[in-house]
């Protein structure tokens, strides 16, 4: 910019000027492959080299503390033929399924009950969010507690309006360990959604609503054509995030229910962890943790073409 | 937007959903406080108003503090978090500027990239990870987290602080550049300083993360001196089918509240960092 009005030829032999390290170094390109170097090597280390270290697992007949022997697809193969399996497949399926939709609808309905002006407002944000940053191991034991066979708290509350004794067995039977999973995720993830939707409300221009009102359309109509288009981008960002981390939850389901009853609620990450730790069958293990793979790479595909398209 | 409610539908319409999701986020919290504080006495008495208190009592959390290694796993766990944050923010930096303020041939590459693994999750990587883990022979060392967390938070600050970084006007950096200072001088001296909200967000972000994370630490860490606070609740205050449910409401709470202290001294951070992470990408 700043040599714009100097001739051409003068911009060549600024160029041509003696090369020191300092000059070199001082280069964009080299500087910014210096810069970037440690973090880049740390990633290739300890993400890279383990993703492509866990493929070769899963083609080994690989126990805990013993050389592996080359299996080729065997694990695989069996994962196939284990009902077990297809059973887990399914579960994370649902899982994933019913809880993001629970968080969209409700993150939504949390985001436009925030987007009105009341007293507290950020006080209560604040509190609304800590579900959301609290360590989820912990808030799980609270509900632990709060659906314990013999003194849950919901239960007794329950009892009070009439249900009969002793009250539903919320992590003893099958489908209610899944209806409790799923609740208890939704109200970790629910915040997410809320107050990231809640800053994509506060973007829309009052002028748009007011166009609306003047053009004749009601709370439902203005709700439909223009504040979901508006929020339409956020609402699929935030999705595809929660929907890949939710389809590998593992801390919730580990410690609320281990998986059970009879693997009702057992989910892809969990049954990597009983057959790859439990069990010491690494390989096994690492063939199953991969065939989440497929799944998230479609999602991860998009969500980087997605964020690519935007910058 | 639109006004002119009366009281009785303002409250309708305004406060009772506010409420209810108040109501939802914060009953399990008051649930984990009231259990801490009960004597056993009433933690397994059918009789009682089970949301009442009626003879409060400290004994759960000096049983916590004395009988159990809470404080150990708390000294680790912030241990862990802090160094592995401080790790991830400075290896974050390295990889956002040059991305954020160069233009450079493969820079849009890298930031895909940056992208993609921060997606990848931890259940892909657990059983090699061990593996590794174990051959480096750092199993029960806190080594073992400090240098695993960073694989999900490195890419996570580097993502939140690219964001930041690009709503940084470029003037004072050009200012500087044609004053003749190098680049290194340029981001040291000039740019970093300007970007400290962005560090308190992606920081903070970093801190609740590592605090929150139990595979990798239920994995590495198996013996109680090295252990953080989830895995210590989960292996050592669950004994077989016998729950301590007082202790352990009380260490659900005690374990909540340094995230929830740093959170409410930043929450405007945190928000900020939670959007632009997701809405501004």
């Amino acid at each position: 910019m700043v040599v714009r009005s100097e001739p051409i030829v003068a911009v060549g032999r600024l160029q041509r000027r003696p090369v020191t390290l300092s000059t070199w170094l001082d280069r964009g390109s080299v500087f910014s492959w210096l810069m970037m170097a440690p973090p880049i090597l740390f990633l290739m280390a300890f993400v890279g080299y383990p993703f492509f270290y866990g493929i070769a697992l899963s083609l080994e007949d690989r126990m805990v503390a013993q050389p592996g022997t080359f299996a080729g697809l065997n694990n695989f193969i069996r994962d196939a033929n284990d009902p077990v399996f297809w059973k887990v497949v399914s579960n994370t399926f649902i899982y994933t399924g019913i809880a993001t939709v629970l968080k969209m609808v409700g993150g939504l309905g949390l985001a436009l009950a925030m987007n009105q002006q009341f007293r507290m407002k950020n006080l209560i944000r604040a509190l609304l969010l800590l579900p959301f940053i609290v360590p989820t191991v912990l808030s799980t034991v609270a509900f632990m507690w709060m659906l314990d066979p013999a003194f849950s708290v919901v239960n007794r509350v329950l009892i009070q309006f009439g249900v009969p004794k002793p009250g539903p067995s919320w992590l003893g039977s099958p489908i209610l360990a899944m209806f409790s999973i799923i609740m208890i995720n939704t109200w970790r993830g629910l915040p997410f959604y809320g107050i990231t939707l809640l800053a994509g409300l506060q973007t829309v221009p009052v002028e748009l609503y007011e166009a609306a009102t003047i053009d004749g359309a009601g709370g439902w109509q203005r709700f439909r054509y223009v504040t979901l288009p508006i929020l339409q981008p956020i609402i699929l960002i935030v999705t595809l995030f929660s929907v890949i981390f939710t389809f590998a939850d593992f801390q919730l389901v580990y410690v609320l229910t281990h998986g059970g009853p009879q693997n009702a609620t057992n989910l892809l990450a969990t049954y990597a962890f009983d057959i790859g730790m439990g069990a010491g069958q690494l390989g096994l293990g690492a063939s199953v943790a991969l065939t989440m793979l497929p799944a998230l790479a479609l999602l991860i595909v998009a969500i980087t073409l997605y964020l690519r398209k935007k910058s | 937007m639109i006004t002119g409610y009366g009281p009785i539908q303002r409250t309708v319409r305004v406060w009772l959903p506010v409420l209810f999701f108040l109501f939802v986020a914060l009953l399990p919290f008051y649930w984990m406080a009231i259990t801490s504080i009960k004597p056993n006495s009433e933690l397994y008495s059918l009789r009682a108003n089970p949301l009442l208190v009626h003879a409060p009592t400290l004994q759960h959390y000096i049983d916590l503090l004395t009988t159990t290694s809470f404080l150990t796993w708390t000294w680790n766990t912030m241990l862990v978090a802090v160094i592995s944050t401080a790790i991830s923010l400075v290896l974050g930096t390295m990889l956002a500027y040059p991305l954020a303020r160069i233009n450079f041939p493969g820079a849009g590459l890298i930031a895909i990239s940056v992208a993609a693994v921060y997606l990848v999750p931890q259940p892909l990587l657990f059983i090699p990870l061990a593996d590794i883990i174990n051959r480096l022979d750092l199993g029960n060392t806190l080594t073992s987290v400090i240098l695993t967390y960073p694989t999900m938070l490195v890419p996570f600050c580097a993502w939140l602080l690219l964001g930041y970084f690009k709503t940084v006007p470029m003037e004072l950096e050009e200012a500087a550049r044609i004053d003749g200072a190098s680049r290194m001088q340029t981001m040291r001296r000039i740019f970093l300083p300007l970007c400290t909200p962005g560090f308190i967000s992606a920081g903070i972000f970093a801190f609740t993360l590592a605090q929150n994370e139990f595979l990798y630490a239920l994995i590495f860490l198996t013996k109680t001196s090295v252990r953080t606070v989830p895995v210590g609740v989960i292996s050592e205050l669950i004994k077989g089918d016998v729950f301590y449910w007082g202790q352990l409401m009380a260490a659900a709470l005690l374990g909540s509240i340094p995230v929830a202290i740093i959170y409410s001294f930043f929450v405007e951070h945190y928000v900020a960092g939670l959007t632009s992470g997701a809405v501004k990408g």
